[in-house]
């Protein structure tokens, strides 16, 4: 396979059935109403010389470069300006057209360094192309002229360079960080030939940059590109592939040099992304490669002793005889696994297939427990099934959109650049969030209202939104009558009604102003199209999947489901959060949420795996970790996670750890969790892997093997080893053999192949007899349960209180530049931005506690303390703190507490009653952990 | 086995949320929940644990709750 070039249209490919004819170069062609001239010849397969012009970006024409002639016309208009019309005749090459080109070409090149074979763009060039395209022969202007040659470079940014000396001023890279990225970032300084790019009165790094790419990917010549490709040169070919970040799922073009990536470009057919990118799936993949990565598995007797780097075989052999040991010993219940949301379907599946059919209970997990676990309970409940609503692409039609407890610029990137697209256009923002998030106000933004709401009174807030909607008449009652359980909407209805719910008494829990709420859920409620984003500022609640019910039962009220623009879309984490969800990663369910109790679904799966399936519910994780500490739960698979770092309360999550005889970690790196581990098997990172992703809109996206695996083993082919030498055999000899036996398994997923992958680029679940192109609004005629259905849904306050030893409120998150526990992130450039976890609180009580920004602080709760920098920040409201958990030296899991949701077991991360004050040491967890932190992690010396 | 007073509380924070449902159906629903999603050492720890520990919601709703094969 070589480099892939993908077609450039010039301009932006409208869409729509109105159509217009016309002639270029002799040739009739018909294109979609507002299409450009330059689109509509490219449609005809004739490339129109350009340099200002791509289709990410509205036309501009600037460069002069595309004239056409057009008969009937005076002049020479901009083809990339000029929209298409029925009848028109076009010309795009003639001599006076040629000699116009070669003339603006003269212009350019004679401003532009003539370095051609030392340039780190040569080969990938449009100012090279288009020298080419035209003609050029001679520069008339001469080369001693004034020039931009002393243009001094920008380096600040650790992927990227910005050579001005090489800058034509096209404004490509401005437009694009305004119109792709909706940052606003970049502008052009001076007027005429004074004119330059610059990223505001400073530097890359110190600027407003997001560093996605945009402008390097817009850029038509060496002015802004990769460090990689200036050091390594150009990629000779290209294997697309999906990011292993965040649950938007965007699509890449992986270019390579042999095996070595040079460059991650956004793919413009991506379905996710559409050739957008963030900082982390466009930059920040050389953890793939670094040095800390653990390539030989590791075997050792306690953890106090060092690890010893063993063969496979014997890893695998120790791991299956050691679980076979602890379940003769303990019990069938007594060991289990986890799988990951970093993982493939493939490799998830595999996981719990492993737990259902070698060690014969459910005891089975993923990392969804901790984020994700009430959006399955609550949409399962109210709609049928566990995932969203909606497409990506639906953003594009709302008329309002109510973000609640999430930060898509942070944690959704590529997502929020649509949002923030349509925004733009007019629509209107509701955010509700107990932080100024960015989205509330930022360039051409602003949020209609921002409902502040405190930490943990999300449900108080959806009950006060719903009795909005309710006592003032805003119901769609046709919408009620047609698609919902009637008995129990009247019930709901008169629930949310009650005066409690009233916004006037719930403005007690909430702080949120009644009038402002009750604005808020009129303008919701009257919307035409309005649409819920939400993240885990919902779901990592005592209450999260109430609250997804709550949200449920507000969009069918409003009849804001079943179409384009509407919707309840949870913003997920990870990479394959959806995924691993869908796989049968829960403990009472198989694939395709269906729970091990139905006779009917496990007789199905014990005839197609040979086994016989226990069909009691297995534990989830907090409650392995209960019953570890309690002696009952003694061994623990671990796919690609780090509960030390990630889970709750680190202290009773690493004594339930230390409480277990066998530990096995299949990881990347020797993380947190694997200093307590018994066995490590190294794990493939995505670049190393066939497989599937499926992202936050039910996407199922490919994953491309770029290189093999560095430990020599994929990660399906250990687990289905493991279950082998477990005694029950698992063969196959490619992913894609795994994804067939899913398809026959999981009713959602009876379409789905990797031939039907290849051939669609992607599918979105359901795919099946009845919908064989997938499906990408679901519950359009009917809910996925036949009829919607209202939940009553009590505000009960969490018992996690604040009071005189612990006055503030913790909430935790996350930012753009690191992900998760940052065992990725932290191995790349991405530091530069963030390289410690910080409190961020607000300048009331910072003054009160005599704090200012930069100060180390101890941050305690009932769980425990640490020591962090205090950044004082407005962002906060008085009497609320935040941090993220990015870095595991903090340990901001410490803080949180074992308090979770109700049905799902989900900690609620984002409150614990906390205090700060000022301090100069580290904690004592701190301390220890720094100590224990290299005597858990040594490996001996390999023998000779 | 986990901490009694850990289930007590768990089955604590489920009963709440069905709080608004009447007597009987607050049983039935406490129960399906536990059914549903507790694991056997589970609710074989909430079976056996003292009736006085336990939210009286709770304690109607243990005669729904199906007990686990030994083990």
């Amino acid at each position: 396979m070589g480099l892939i070039r993908e077609t450039d249209f010039g301009t932006p490919v409208r869409q729509g059935e109105a159509t217009v004819s016309l002639v270029i170069d002799g040739q009739r062609v018909s294109v979609p109403a507002g299409t450009s001239v330059m689109a509509a010849a490219m449609h005809a397969g004739t490339k129109i010389p350009k340099l200002c012009a791509t289709d990410s970006l509205e036309p501009f024409g600037s460069c002069r470069l595309c004239l056409v002639e057009i008969e009937g016309r005076r002049g020479t208009p901009a083809s990339c300006t000029t929209p298409a019309e029925e009848g028109m005749v076009v010309r795009t090459h003639s001599d006076r057209l040629g000699k116009l080109r070669r003339g603006v070409m003269e212009l350019y090149i004679s401003d532009h360094p003539l370095d051609c074979l030392t340039c780190s763009a040569n080969g990938d060039c449009e100012l090279q192309d288009m020298a080419g395209a035209v003609g050029l022969r001679e520069v008339r202007y001469g080369y001693e002229g004034a020039n931009h040659f002393d243009g001094v470079k920008d380096e600040s940014n650790p992927y990227f360079s910005y050579d001005p000396a090489k800058c034509i001023v096209c404004n490509r890279c401005v437009r694009a960080c305004e119109e792709v990225q909706g940052t606003f970032a970049l502008t052009i300084t001076g007027r005429g030939f004074d004119s330059r790019v610059a990223p505001g009165l400073t530097d890359f790094l110190g600027s407003e940059c997001v560093s996605c790419g945009a402008c390097v990917q817009a850029c038509p010549t060496a002015t802004l590109i990769e460090k990689s490709v200036i050091e390594m040169g150009q990629p000779e070919k290209s294997v697309v592939t999906t990011c292993a970040y965040c649950g938007v799922g965007c699509s890449f073009k992986a270019e390579l040099q042999g095996d070595r990536v040079v460059r991650m470009v956004p793919f413009k057919q991506g379905g996710a992304n559409e050739g957008h990118s963030c900082v982390k799936g466009r930059f920040a993949w050389g953890y793939a490669t670094h040095r800390d990565r653990i390539t030989k598995p590791m075997i050792r007797g306690s953890i106090h002793e060092p690890w010893r780097e063993v063969s496979w075989a014997e890893a695998i052999g120790h791991a299956a005889s050691e679980f076979k040991r602890l379940q003769a010993s303990y019990g069938r219940d007594a060991v289990g696994a986890i799988s990951s949301s970093r993982c493939t379907n493939e490799e998830v599946f595999l996981v719990q297939k492993l737990v259902r059919g070698a060690l014969g209970n459910n005891n089975i997990d993923t990392c969804a427990r901790v984020c994700h676990a009430p959006t399955g309970y609550g949409l399962k409940t109210a709609f049928g099934t566990s995932a969203g609503t909606q497409d990506f692409k639906s953003v594009a039609k709302a008329d309002v959109i109510l973000v609640i407890g999430a930060n898509p610029t942070d944690g959704h990137p590529v997502f929020a650049s649509r949002m923030k697209r349509r925004l733009r256009q007019g629509a209107k923002l509701i955010v509700a969030d107990p932080r100024r998030i960015d989205l509330v106000r930022s360039p051409h933004i602003e949020a209609s209202h921002h409902l502040q709401l405190l930490p943990g009174s999300n449900v108080a807030f959806v009950n006060a939104m719903a009795h909005v909607v309710v006592t003032e008449g805003l119901v769609d009652e046709a919408f009620v009558r047609e698609r919902c359980d009637l008995g129990d909407f009247e019930a709901w209805a008169r629930f949310v009604a009650l005066a409690e719910n009233a916004p006037e008494e719930t403005e007690r829990f909430t702080g949120v102003p009644a009038a402002e709420l009750r604005a808020a859920a009129r303008l919701y409620a009257s919307a035409g199209n309005g649409a819920i984003y939400y993240g885990l500022g919902v779901t990592e609640h005592s209450q999260g999947s109430t609250m997804v019910m709550g949200m449920a039962n507000l969009a069918m009220a409003t009849g804001n489901i079943g179409r384009e623009g509407v919707g309840v879309n949870p913003l997920r984490g990870q990479n394959n959060v959806q995924g691993a969800c869908d796989m049968g990663s829960f403990p009472h369910e198989f694939s395709g949420y269906r729970h091990v109790a139905d006779d009917a679904t496990r007789e199905m799966f014990e005839a197609t795996w040979g086994r016989a399936l226990d069909g009691e519910p297995g534990l989830r994780i907090p409650n392995m970790l209960d019953e570890a500490i309690g002696g009952g739960f003694r061994g623990l698979y671990i796919q690609g996670e780090d509960i030390a770092q990630s889970d709750p309360n680190t202290q009773h999550v690493t004594a339930a750890l230390r409480a277990m005889e066998c530990v096995v970690v299949q990881d990347l790196f020797l993380n947190e969790t694997a200093q307590y581990a018994h066995v490590f098997l190294p794990g493939a990172s995505f670049l190393e892997k066939d497989g599937t992703f499926t992202n936050a809109e039910r996407r199922i996206n490919l994953v491309r093997k770029v290189m093999e695996p560095l430990a020599g083993m994929a990660e399906w082919e250990v687990t289905a080893a493991l279950a082998t030498a477990l005694g029950f055999p698992m063969r196959y000899d490619h992913p894609s053999e795994i994804m067939d036996e899913i398809a026959r398994v999981t009713p959602s997923f009876t379409g789905v192949s990797y031939a039907v992958l290849e051939a669609r680029g992607s599918v979105q679940w359901p795919c099946n007899a009845a919908a064989p192109e997938g499906t990408p609004i679901m519950h359009v005629d009917r809910f996925v349960r036949g009829t919607g259905k209202f939940m009553i849904t009590e505000f009960v306050p969490t018992e996690e209180r604040t009071g005189p030893r612990f006055p503030l409120i913790l909430t935790t998150g996350r930012i753009l530049s690191q992900y998760n526990v940052g065992q990725q992130t932290r191995r790349t450039a991405n530091t530069a931005w963030h390289d410690e976890d910080v409190l961020e609180i607000h300048p009331f009580d910072a003054e009160s506690r005599g704090i200012t920004s930069g100060e180390l602080v101890a941050l305690a709760s009932r769980s425990g303390e640490v020591s962090l920098r205090a950044v004082v920040s407005e962002r906060m409201q008085p009497g609320v703190v935040y941090t993220t958990f990015h870095h595991a030296r903090t340990g901001a899991n410490v803080i949180t507490t074992d308090y979770s949701d109700w049905a799902t077991n989900c900690p609620e991360y984002k409150v614990t009653a906390v205090q700060v004050r000022r301090t100069n040491a580290l904690s004592r967890w701190q301390e220890t952990h720094q100590q224990e932190a290299g005597q858990l992690r040594r490996i001996a010396p390999a023998a000779e | 086995m986990t901490e009694v007073a850990r289930l007590a509380w768990m089955a604590g924070r489920i009963a709440a949320a069905f709080d608004a449902l009447p007597e009987e159906q607050a049983a039935a629903a406490i129960a399906a929940h536990i059914n549903q999603f507790w694991a056997p050492p589970m609710r074989r720890g909430l079976l056996a644990a003292d009736a006085a520990a336990l939210a009286p919601r709770v304690r109607r709703a243990l005669a729904l709750v199906r007990p686990p094969a030994s083990p």
